[in-house]
C-alpha cells in the first residue's frame, strides 16, 4: 500500500506523522497523571507504528504512472476491513452492557468495566468505528465511480480514513478513563474534538475535490446523500462542541451553553446525527448498492431527489423531540413533533422507492442473501421512521420516554437499518475491490443474514414488551393517588426482557463474526473466491451466487 | 428591534414557514422540469455500466 503512493507523498506522511507525534507529546508533558495525558502517549505510539509502516517501504521505486488510470481503492480497502473489525469490537460491548442489565455482577467490580463507561464505548464503536469506517470506505468507492473519476491524490484520503480511526480510538480509551463531555454520542472531550474538526475538513475539502474532476456531468444522487453527511455533520460537531477547557494540560471542558439551550443544541446534535450520520450517509449507500446489486435502475429517480431535499430540510428541526415535557418552550416541542411526523413522508419514499425498484427482482432477493439485506434494511428503514415519527408525538412520548421502547426504536434502526444496508453493500463492495468472482461462501452470508434478521428481532421485541410494561407500571396509580409500583419491581419485571435482549445482541454479534470470517477469507483468496477477474467489474458478483439456490 | 425571545419567535413562525414552502415549490420545479428528464433518465442507469474504470 505504501508503495503505491509516491515519494512525495511518503515524505508527507512522514513529516504529517510527526507532527502529530509532537502533538502527542505536548499532550503527554502538559497533561501528565491526566487522562490527557494518557492520550498524549496513545497518539505517540500510534503515529511512531504509522512512521515505522512507511518507513519500511520508503525506498520503494516510484510507482508506476499507469495507477492513475484506474481508481484508488486502497483506502477503501483498509476502510472496509476496520469497520468489520469495529463491528466485532463494538457489538461485544454491546453484548456486555446488555449482559450488565441482566446480570449486574458482570461488571467484575472495575472502575472501567462500569456501565457508564462501556456503555459510550459500545455505542461509539458501533456508530463510529463500523458505521463511519463504512461510510467512509464506500463513499470513495461510490463517488469515485458516479464521478467517473480517480481521487484527486493519494495523501488526503488516507489522511482522514487514518486521523478518523484515530478519533475513534481516543475516544473509546478515554470513556474507559473516565473522559466525557456527558453529551450523548459527543463525548469524547475537546482536545479529540478539534482533531475530529480537522479531519472531517479534509474530508470535505476531498469530496468537493473530486466532485470537481467529475467527467460525468451529472452528479448521481448517492453522492448528495453522502455529501450531506459529511457537510451537515461537519456543523453539528463545532457548533455542539463548542466549549472551554479547564485549561490546556486538562481533558475537562465546560460547554459553551448552559441550561435549555445547552440541552436544545445537544439534541439538535443528536437527532442529526442520527439524520445525517445514520440516516443520509447510508441512504448514499443503499441508492448505489442497491440498484448495482440488483441491476435494476432505482425505481423513481425524481422521488429519490424530493426524498432527498425533503430529509435534509426537515429533520433539522425535529431535534427538539427529545424534550418533550422539559423546560424547552412548549412551541419548540410541537414544532419538533410535527417536522417528525412530517418526515415521514421523505422517509418513505425512499424505503418504498428501494422496495419498488426490487420489485420483479423478487427471485434475486430470494436467491443472493446479499440484496436480501438490503431488502430488508429498507423495511426496517420504513418501520423505524413510521415508530420514530409515532414516538415523538408528545403523548405518546410521554409513555415511552426514559423506558426501554426508546433503546428498542435505536436498535431497529441501528441494527435494522444501519447495519443490514452497510453489512449488504460490504458483501457487494468486497468481490468487487479485491476482484474475486464473489464472497468467499455465499452460505456464510446466509447465515450472517438469519443470524442477524433473527437477532433484531428478538431484540426489539423484548425492548418493546419491556418499554411498555416499564412506562405503563410508572404511571399506574392506586385509589390513594400514589404510585401503585416501586421503581425496584418494575426493574424485576423487566429482568427477563434483558436476558432475551442480550441473547437477540449475541446472535447479531455472531453474524458480524462469521461476516469478518467471509470477508477476510475472501480478501486473502481462499477456494471459491480465488478466480480473479480481469479488469473491470466482476461480472456482476450476484448472478454468479443466484446460480446456486440458496442455503 | 430588540433580540429577544419574541423576535427569534416571530422570525421562525413567519420567515421560517415562508422559506420552507418555497423551497418546496422549488425542488419540486427543479424535480418535474420536463427537460431535466433526460438527465435524470440517463443518471440511473449509467450507474449500471460494468466498466470500472475512470474516463479520461
Amino acid at each position: 500500500m505504501v508503495a503505491q503512493l509516491s515519494k512525495g507523498e511518503r515524505q508527507l506522511s512522514v513529516i504529517v506523522l510527526l507532527a502529530l507525534a509532537l502533538a502527542g507529546l505536548a499532550m503527554a508533558v502538559a497533561g501528565r497523571a491526566d487522562p490527557l495525558g494518557v492520550h498524549g502517549i496513545i497518539v505517540i505510539l500510534f503515529s511512531a507504528a504509522l512512521i515505522f509502516v512507511v518507513l519500511a517501504q520508503f525506498n520503494a521505486p516510484e510507482p508506476s504512472p499507469e495507477r492513475l488510470k484506474d481508481y484508488y481503492d486502497d483506502p477503501s480497502k483498509v476502510g472496509i476491513v476496520l469497520s468489520m473489525f469495529w463491528a466485532v469490537i463494538g457489538m461485544a460491548l454491546g453484548v456486555w452492557v446488555a449482559a450488565l442489565l441482566a446480570w449486574p455482577d458482570l461488571t467484575i467490580d472495575a472502575a472501567w468495566a462500569s456501565f457508564g463507561r462501556l456503555r459510550p464505548a459500545h455505542t461509539s464503536a458501533v456508530i463510529f468505528g463500523f458505521g463511519g469506517n463504512a461510510l467512509i470506505a464506500t463513499s470513495y468507492h461510490v463517488m469515485q465511480r458516479t464521478s467517473r473519476a480517480r481521487l484527486p491524490g493519494q495523501f488526503s484520503p488516507w489522511f482522514v480514513l487514518i486521523g478518523y480511526n484515530l478519533f475513534c480510538v481516543v475516544a473509546a480509551a478515554g470513556y474507559f478513563m473516565g473522559v466525557t463531555q456527558s453529551k450523548e454520542y459527543a463525548e469524547p472531550e475537546w482536545y479529540a474534538d478539534i482533531w475530529l474538526t480537522i479531519v472531517w475538513i479534509a474530508y470535505f475539502v476531498l469530496y468537493i475535490r473530486t466532485l470537481a474532476r467529475r467527467k460525468e456531468p451529472h452528479i448521481y444522487v448517492a453522492n448528495w446523500y453522502y455529501l450531506a453527511f459529511i457537510l451537515v455533520v461537519a456543523m453539528l460537531h463545532i457548533v455542539n462542541n463548542l466549549a472551554v477547557p479547564v485549561s490546556l494540560g486538562h481533558a475537562k471542558s465546560y460547554s459553551a451553553f448552559s441550561g435549555v439551550q445547552d440541552a436544545m443544541t445537544q439534541w439538535w446534535y443528536g437527532h442529526n446525527a442520527v439524520a445525517f450520520f445514520l440516516t443520509a450517509g447510508f441512504l448514499g449507500m443503499m441508492y448505489y448498492y442497491l440498484p448495482k446489486r440488483a441491476g435494476r435502475p432505482i425505481f423513481s429517480y425524481r422521488l429519490s431527489i424530493i426524498s432527498f431535499w425533503g430529509i435534509t430540510f426537515m429533520y433539522m428541526w425535529a431535534g427538539s423531540h427529545h424534550l418533550h415535557y422539559t423546560a424547552l418552550p412548549q412551541w419548540v416541542q410541537t414544532l419538533g413533533m410535527t417536522f417528525s411526523l412530517v418526515l415521514l413522508v421523505p422517509s418513505w419514499a425512499s424505503a418504498g422507492n428501494a422496495l419498488a425498484t426490487l420489485n420483479g427482482a423478487w427471485h434475486k432477493v430470494r436467491d443472493d442473501a446479499t440484496l436480501r439485506f438490503m431488502m430488508a434494511a429498507a423495511v426496517f428503514y420504513g418501520l423505524t421512521t413510521f415508530e420514530g415519527s409515532f414516538l415523538a408525538i408528545r403523548p405518546v412520548n410521554s409513555l415511552s420516554h426514559y423506558t426501554d421502547w426508546t433503546i428498542g426504536h435505536v436498535h431497529a434502526g441501528a441494527l435494522g437499518w444501519v447495519a443490514l444496508i452497510t453489512f449488504g453493500s460490504i458483501y457487494a463492495v468486497v468481490p468487487w475491490l479485491w476482484r474475486r468472482q464473489a464472497m468467499y461462501s455465499a452460505r456464510l452470508v446466509e447465515w450472517h443474514f438469519w443470524l442477524a434478521l433473527s437477532g433484531t428481532v428478538i431484540y426489539v421485541f423484548a425492548m418493546w414488551n419491556s418499554g411498555i410494561i416499564q412506562g405503563l407500571m410508572w404511571r399506574t396509580y392506586n385509589e390513594s393517588g400514589t404510585l401503585t409500583y416501586s421503581f425496584i419491581e418494575s426493574m424485576v419485571a423487566m429482568h427477563p426482557y434483558y436476558i432475551a435482549r442480550a441473547f437477540g445482541g449475541l446472535l447479531f454479534l455472531l453474524g458480524a463474526i462469521i461476516g469478518t470470517y467471509n470477508v477476510l477469507m475472501t480478501i486473502t483468496g481462499h477456494s471459491k473466491a480465488v478466480e480473479e477477474v480481469g479488469e473491470d467489474m466482476p461480472h456482476r458478483a450476484g448472478a454468479a451466487i443466484s446460480a446456486e439456490p440458496a442455503e | 428591534m430588540s433580540l429577544d425571545h419574541q423576535t427569534l419567535v416571530g422570525f421562525a413562525k413567519s420567515w421560517g414557514l415562508f422559506y420552507l414552502m418555497a423551497l418546496a415549490v422549488g425542488v419540486l420545479i427543479y424535480t418535474f422540469w420536463p427537460s431535466n428528464k433526460k438527465r435524470f433518465q440517463d443518471a440511473k442507469k449509467s450507474i449500471l455500466d460494468e466498466d470500472d474504470k475512470p474516463w479520461m
